[in-house]
């Protein structure tokens, strides 16, 4: 990952010098999976050496792994929303990317669904320049689709790659129109860039709030069926590969819409997708008390759906996990269910959400976790973090057994709108690296010899 | 008890309390001066953020033959049109310090959430497509007049049951006193999984000459526009209660108000077998029974917010006063 290329920011602070003695290193992209001492001199990992083997420089910090603390590449986000500009009393870019780093990330990519909408080099260009200067860690930008999200006019969009957007969405609109989403499917063999694409039919979603199924049906909410979704995904599927452009499909919530990726895959069409902790670890039981933190698009569904996603995410149907980070204001959701707006924040808790909610009881393997928190990156055309000599410092120091309530000591996003509020966790990110930066270090760290 | 939020959290016995008490409370409409002393001095808010003629005035008469003081806030012309949000509106009057607030909304859910931000007993007149459990109590109350018990007797919810949350609340109530309920409806009109609630769905009335209660629901015509059905015509050709489909010991109910010639024929409204204005009579019994039993009869209520408890009030309103 370039952060000067297309990512703009975490640049703020000094290359870190830091000395990791005996760490457990899980890198499934590098093959390493032991104790190593790792050094970070100037902000470039400068040496993996047996534990007790390498000698940092004297002002450089040490810290004791003893063994036990993990140290995995850093996690990339494809998807998330740092509400800038024009919604900086949800988020901005410096406290979404505190969130990002608290939570262990090295890069992010920010939606376009801003007021104004991102849909114009100029406002990429500026939001670029801001990011440079307030972004704790490299941000990625994807511009609209169409202008202003209406669904009907392309952006200009080749103007937009040159000015450095890693790709297009409408995100928070689908694209409804197939012939409009045709044009910009040719259009990306001159623009280039990834098209990512939120799926959902409304004629089918309607003013739905939550999952269509028993528990809409008795609370008297409107339902969404799943049907809405994974048709849009198999009518997006075709088309992309009618026009072999590379789509990437967000937030999917189904096991139709996973079976469709599955297929598109098959047919060798250049589709990829993400899934977010939410769909994975949680069902639409937890809107039984309409809890507005637990409102979001695509809806939690049922457990059937929600076994499929990981199965999907395990086997690489879906290619990584995306929080889909989508903060609001505390008065904004402080409204009965129905009201309430669409989303929950998830970067500070991603990884711990799901260690403690898949891996630790079997359903997934820590390696496997960790490659599908890194990838995003790659999909769109990014390197993720590498824990190898050389390569930038892009790496989370983890402990693995510490447990921990997700917000009792409050949240580095401005929102506080977190699905998982209230959560006993286990396994904290004590250190963030990216861009070669310590962009984070946890308030209260179980680090032993911390200078 | 301390909010009447909805008829899930109501087991039979809490039905059966309510009812036993509207039962004592029907001799007070039978008197010349139809007023009880049992709540004076308490205040009873009436907030409702949607059109309600009989519902509204139902409460405020319950409120006023218990000689409460009662306070009408309707949101049209308030400062709601203004954007206050719900949460400040119910702050603002409950400063106020009213000791129930009876709180009708488009939204799901909403009187739950207005128990957490006042200390006052909160009853559900209607939340969204949610529950109104008001109209349960009474129509359980209004049928068991009629029939002596519900036990084991079989009650067809007909019509529009996705927009209804009398049709939820009266599930769980009818069964809950031991009816076994069918819904019956335009497939269209018939939530996904709301069977699940123990319930049976029907999408034709074939079978209805099965039931001992039919209960119809007021096809609204807003629907049309959205085309849930075809048209109303073809929705009162199949689904409308009329002489022919309707046994003469068929008991009829409805919520109102009633589209005669929609969900129901003229002739059958009319007919001794409709008890619609009885369920009328019995909202007031019934709301005065729930209002007495969250206000004069309950236990000290924890209040959520810094509030002192109010065992001097609780202590000072027995149930001596009624006699």
């Amino acid at each position: 990952m370039s952060p000067e290329g297309v990512l703009s920011g975490g640049l703020q602070g000094p290359p870190a010098e830091l000395l990791l003695r005996d760490v457990h290193v899980l890198d499934p992209r590098a093959g390493i999976d032991r104790r190593l001492d790792v050094l970070v001199r100037q902000g470039t990992i400068a040496e993996l050496a047996e534990p007790g083997a390498a000698a940092g420089e004297s002002d450089a910090e040490v810290i004791e792994g003893g063994g036990r603390l993990r140290v995995l590449p850093a996690f990339f986000d494809p998807h998330v929303h740092l509400r800038t500009p024009g919604q900086e009393h949800k988020e901005d870019l410096d406290s979404g990317t505190r969130a990002a780093a608290a939570g262990g990330y090295c890069g992010v990519i920010a939606m376009p669904n801003t007021e104004p909408v991102l849909d114009s080099a100029p406002l990429l260009r500026s939001l670029r320049d801001a990011a440079a200067r307030e972004a704790r860690i490299p941000v990625g930008f994807l511009a609209a689709i169409t202008r202003g999200l209406q669904g009907e006019q392309l952006t200009e969009m080749a103007e937009l790659g040159q000015e450095g957007a890693l790709g297009f969405t409408d995100d928070g609109e689908p694209v409804e129109s197939a012939g409009v989403l045709r044009k910009a499917l040719q259009y990306q063999r001159l623009c280039g860039g990834v098209l990512a694409l939120h799926e959902e039919d409304r004629s089918l979603s309607r003013d739905g709030v939550m999952h269509e199924g028993a528990l809409s049906a008795a609370l008297g909410l409107d339902g969404i069926p799943t049907v809405a979704e994974s048709t849009m995904v198999a009518r997006d599927a075709e088309l992309a590969g009618y026009e072999d452009a590379r789509v990437h499909f967000q937030h999917l919530s189904c096991s139709a819409s996973a079976q469709a990726v599955a297929a598109a895959k098959a047919r060798g069409w250049r589709v990829s997708a993400e899934v977010a902790p939410h769909h994975l670890l949680l069902t639409d039981e937890a809107v039984r008390g309409m809890n507005t933190s637990m409102k979001m698009h695509p809806p939690l569904t049922g457990e059937g759906d929600r076994a499929a996603l990981v199965e999907a995410l395990r086997d690489g149907t879906i290619d990584c996990v995306a929080t889909d980070h989508a903060p609001h204001a505390r008065e904004e959701k402080e409204v009965p269910f129905e009201q309430a707006p669409m989303g929950t924040t998830g970067l500070e808790t991603a990884f711990a959400a799901l260690y403690s909610g898949l891996v630790m009881p079997g359903a997934l393997e820590l390696p496997v976790l960790v490659r599908r928190m890194t990838a995003g990156a790659e999909l769109f055309g990014l390197e993720a973090a590498l824990i190898a000599r050389d390569r930038p410092a892009e790496l989370v120091l983890v402990d693995l057994d510490e447990r921990w309530t997700a917000g009792e000591h409050g949240w580095q996003s401005r929102s506080e709108n977190c699905c998982f509020s209230g959560r006993r966790l286990q396994g904290r990110i004590q250190l963030t690296l990216a861009a070669g930066r310590l962009v984070h270090r946890d308030r209260a760290p179980a680090l032993a010899g911390a200078a | 008890m301390n909010h009447l939020l909805s008829i899930e959290e109501l087991d039979r016995a809490g039905i059966e309390r309510i009812i036993t008490q509207a039962q004592r409370f029907e001799e007070v409409s039978e008197r010349e001066i139809k007023k009880v002393p049992a709540l004076r001095g308490r205040m009873v808010l009436n907030l409702f953020y949607e059109a309600s003629t009989r519902t509204r005035s139902s409460f405020e008469l319950a409120a006023k033959r218990l000689s409460a003081d009662v306070v009408n806030f309707a949101a049209s012309g308030s400062s709601v049109e203004k954007g206050e949000s719900l949460k400040d509106t119910v702050l603002t009057l409950s400063a106020h310090k009213p000791d129930a607030i009876v709180l009708r909304t488009p939204w799901a859910g909403a009187s739950e959430l207005v128990s957490r931000w006042s200390s006052a007993a909160i009853v559900n007149a209607g939340d969204g497509k949610h529950e109104h459990p008001t109209q349960a109590l009474l129509d359980v109350y209004t049928l068991q007049r009629r029939l002596g018990s519900i036990d084991g007797s079989s009650i067809w919810i007909v019509g529009d049951v996705a927009h209804s949350r009398v049709a939820r609340s009266n599930v769980l109530a009818f069964q809950r006193m031991g009816a076994k309920v069918t819904l019956a409806g335009p497939p269209t009109l018939i939530p996904r999984g709301i069977e699940q609630l123990g319930c049976e769905v029907r999408y034709e009335l074939g079978e209805l000459h099965t039931a001992d209660v039919v209960y119809a629901l007021r096809m609204q015509n807003e629907r049309m526009r959205e085309t849930w059905v075809p048209s109303l015509r073809e929705y009162a050709t199949w689904y409308q209660l009329n002489g022919r489909r309707l046994a003469p010991s068929q008991v009829l109910m409805h919520p109102g108000p009633v589209n005669r010639g929609v969900e129901l024929s003229g002739e059958v409204v009319d007919s001794p077998q409709a008890v619609i204005t009885a369920q009328v009579e019995a909202g007031v019994v019934v709301r005065m029974a729930v209002l007495y039993e969250l206000l004069a009869a309950a236990r000290p209520r924890q209040a959520p917010a810094a509030t002192a408890p109010r065992e001097h009030e609780a202590a000072r309103v027995g149930e001596g006063q009624l006699a």
